[in-house]
This record gives C-alpha cells, structure tokens and sequence, in this order.
C-alpha cells in the first residue's frame, strides 16, 4: 500500500490515460486505477470530480481530483521532481510545453481523421497525418528522446499516440516506418522503456476498437 | 538583467497578445513592442513562429517562445524575482492551469463563432459563452481575482478577452453583464490596475476592427 493515496479514473484505450500511467510509474508510484465504463455510463465519482468535460483521465490525489492529461503529468512532474520529467531551465521548459501543446493540437486528431475519413477523403487525411509526423520528426532531430538524452515530459504526452498510428497505416495504406525513420526509432526506442511497455495496449487490439468505433459511428 | 533583449511580436487587438502584455507589465519588463501584419507575414514572423506562423511570439535575446499561456508561463518563470503569476503548491498551480486551458478552449472559440456565424449556430454559441462565464465566476468565488488577492495566471489567460465583449454583444445582440454581472464587475476591477488597463486595447476600437473583419469575410 503506497504511501500516497492516488486513484486514476482510466479507459484502457485513452492514450490521454496512458501518458498519466507512464509519468506514475516513470516516477515509480503505486496507484488504484479504476476502469470507467465511457459507452455505457459513466461512474458517478467521475462526473463529481470532472463536471466540466466529464472525461477521463481524472488523476484523484488524496482524493482531490486532477483534470486533463497534460496538466496532470506537470502536477505529477511538480510534486514528486525526482526524476525531472521537465528541463532545468526555463527556455528549455518553453520548448518542452510547445511541442507537448503541438501533439495536443494536431497529432491525435491527424492520426483518426486518417481512420474516420471515408472514401477518396483519406489520401488527403494521410498527407495531413505525414506532416504532422515530419513536423514532429524535424523536432526530434538526432536526439534519442524529445527530451534530448533523458525521456521526458514531450516523449510521454506523444509516445500514446503512437499505439493508434497501426489503425492509421492500415486504413491509409502506408507504415510510420517508411515515411519517417528517425520518428519510427524514437517509437521502438521508448515502447522499450518498462513504464511505456508495460502500459502499452497491443495495437492489434486499438485497431478492432477502431473498426467497432467505426461501426458505430457509421463510417464506411 | 540590464543586458536582457525583449522583443513582443503582436497584432493591437489580439486578446493573446495583450496576455502577454499584461504578464510582461506585471513583471515590469522592458521590451519592443513589434505590430505585425498578418496578411503579408514578415520574414522575421516566420522565422520565429515557422509552426504556427502566428502571433503572438516573444523573442527573449534572440531565442523565440511561442503560444500565449506558455510564453506567460515563461516570462514567470524568467523574471522568477518578482509578482509571482502562478502559486507555488502544485495542486493550486494545475487548477490554475485548468482554469487557463477553459478560457483557451471555450471563450475565444464561442466569441468567434458569435461574431462570424449567424441564426442558430450563433444562438448556440451565445449559450455556450454565457454558460462558460458563469462556469468562470463560480470559481472566482468570492476572490477579487481568480489569483486571489493579486492578478494571477488565470487572470492573465481571461480578462483580455474583456475587450472583445463589446464586439461580441454589438455583433450578437445581447447583454453579458445582464447575464454574468460578477465578471463584468470582475473585469472592471482588473482595469482598475494600471498594469491592466496600460496593456488592453479599448472595446470600440476592437469592435471597429471586429466590423473591418466581418466586411472583409462577406458577413455585413
């Protein structure tokens, strides 16, 4: 039993929840997770501790509750600083909060317009996606991590993402690997991280949710 | 630091740059003040800003920060000496950030689509901006600002957009402060700070502006 009492309200899909997982155990903290129901009701504690966007992540400290994912990985960076998630200096902490903000804005939504898009509309969807992913690559550089040497706060608000891009190859009939080698390593590298890896759902498993969020939705 | 370069690039009526006015005022830093044209982008602008190519963006001894709440982080962060903007216990500080990201996801975009759509889409966008600023005075509370005693974060992040209300009431036929007295009385607290009211722009002549807008996007 940890010395913290932290519960996370979790989706296992969300890569919104993965990033607040892989900060916890970065940081090496147990914590209780309790799975939320998103299709079929949602839990009363999590309407009570997000009333606004009734979403989840909902990171619950000490039952004091904690909402959107970026801002929960800064709290939980804050409060336990070792190790830093985030650079010393406050120019590098400028850069770090720009390209976590880009993710925020562009990645996920270019990553599921590929699979939601019917038709003739994916070729354009994929060419969008690419961008974003050269952007993101151009960013990278020759650095093994978004956080230079050390993986940080940008590399675990991205690395989620990256379970979704297998739903978005197929539909769009191309590979992350093919179109962005330096970004591909940078995937392979931090899926090796043990908070990553033992967080990580199987891809095989996001696509078959893909294809019933698809049904559902009625895209074909 | 006597040697400190500090240049704002910024458009006049932007409520994002007056964010960073504000945070700059609030600091008592000295810089140039860059007006920008937005529709011939300077070399300067996309050299900067080469994501986004958008203002506002503060260039601090040469080395550029973009995005208004992570520039206003920033500038916290830099001139760390005086007027803290954000608190200092973790929690305190992610609600802050909360806060912040509300106004970044609702008020900007409901204003907009009050003063560019029309009919039902903008009945429905006047709901959602009042029902927004009510959800902002409930955590103002009785504080006479949301940083407590001092402007903080979150009053950076919102009462900008003050200067827009008018545009938004002329152009969307209704009242806000019939609806949400305690901002509108908020709002005119903050202004009577020298620091705010030195770094907004006057209501009419944003709204003249918001007119030259409509004009030009064929909604007069």
């Amino acid at each position: 039993m940890s010395n913290e009492d932290l519960l996370l309200l979790d989706f296992w899909v969300s890569p919104f929840c993965m990033r607040v997982k892989i900060a916890l155990a970065e940081k090496g903290l147990s914590y209780e997770s309790k799975e939320e129901d998103l299709f079929g009701g949602k839990s009363e504690l999590l309407l009570k501790s997000n009333p606004i966007y009734q979403k989840v992540p909902v990171l619950l400290h000490n039952g004091k509750p904690l909402n959107e994912s970026a801002i929960i990985v800064g709290y939980i960076d804050e409060k336990w600083p070792s190790p830093p998630l985030l650079p010393a200096c406050a120019y590098g902490r400028s850069q770090a909060r720009f390209w976590a903000d880009y993710i925020d804005k562009k990645l996920f939504d270019a990553a599921c317009t590929v699979w939601r898009s019917p038709g003739e509309a994916v070729e354009v969807a994929k060419k969008d996606f690419i961008e974003v992913l050269k952007v993101l690559e151009e960013a990278l550089g020759e650095n093994n991590f978004f956080g230079g040497e050390t993986f940080g706060f940008v590399d675990i608000v991205a690395i989620p993402m990256a379970f979704w891009f297998y739903a978005s190859e197929k539909f769009g009939n191309f590979t992350v690997e093919e179109e962005c080698p330096k970004l591909s390593a940078w995937i392979k590298r931090s899926m090796q991280r043990e908070s990553v890896a033992k967080v990580l759902p199987d891809p095989e498993k996001v696509y078959d949710f893909v294809i019933m969020f698809r049904k559902m939705q009625g895209i074909e | 630091m006597a040697s400190d370069q500090v240049t704002l690039l910024d458009l006049w009526a932007s409520p994002f740059g007056m964010r960073v006015r504000l945070a700059l005022a609030e600091k008592g830093v000295k810089y140039e003040y860059s007006e920008q044209d937005l529709v011939n982008k300077s070399a300067l602008l996309l050299q900067m800003n080469p994501v986004h190519k958008k203002i506002p963006v503060l260039v601090h001894n040469g080395k550029p920060v973009c995005e208004s709440l992570i520039i206003v982080q920033y500038i916290d962060e830099a001139w760390k000496d005086k007027a803290p903007l954000l608190p200092s216990d973790p929690y305190q500080r992610a609600q802050s950030r909360f806060w912040a990201d509300f106004v970044d996801k609702k008020i900007y975009d409901l204003g907009r689509k009050i003063w560019t759509e029309k009919g039902e889409d903008q009945e429905a966008a006047k709901k959602g901006f009042i029902d927004s600023l009510k959800l902002l005075e409930g955590e103002l509370g009785d504080k006479p600002y949301f940083g407590g005693e001092t402007i903080g974060y979150v009053d950076i992040a919102l009462v900008p957009f003050y200067t827009w209300f008018y545009a938004y009431e002329t152009t969307g036929n209704f009242n806000i402060e019939a609806e949400c007295p305690k901002m509108i009385a908020y709002c005119k607290r903050c202004l009577q700070k020298e620091t705010v009211s030195k770094s907004l722009e006057d209501p009419k002549k944003v709204y003249d502006f918001v007119v030259m807008l409509r004009k030009k996007f064929g909604l007069e």
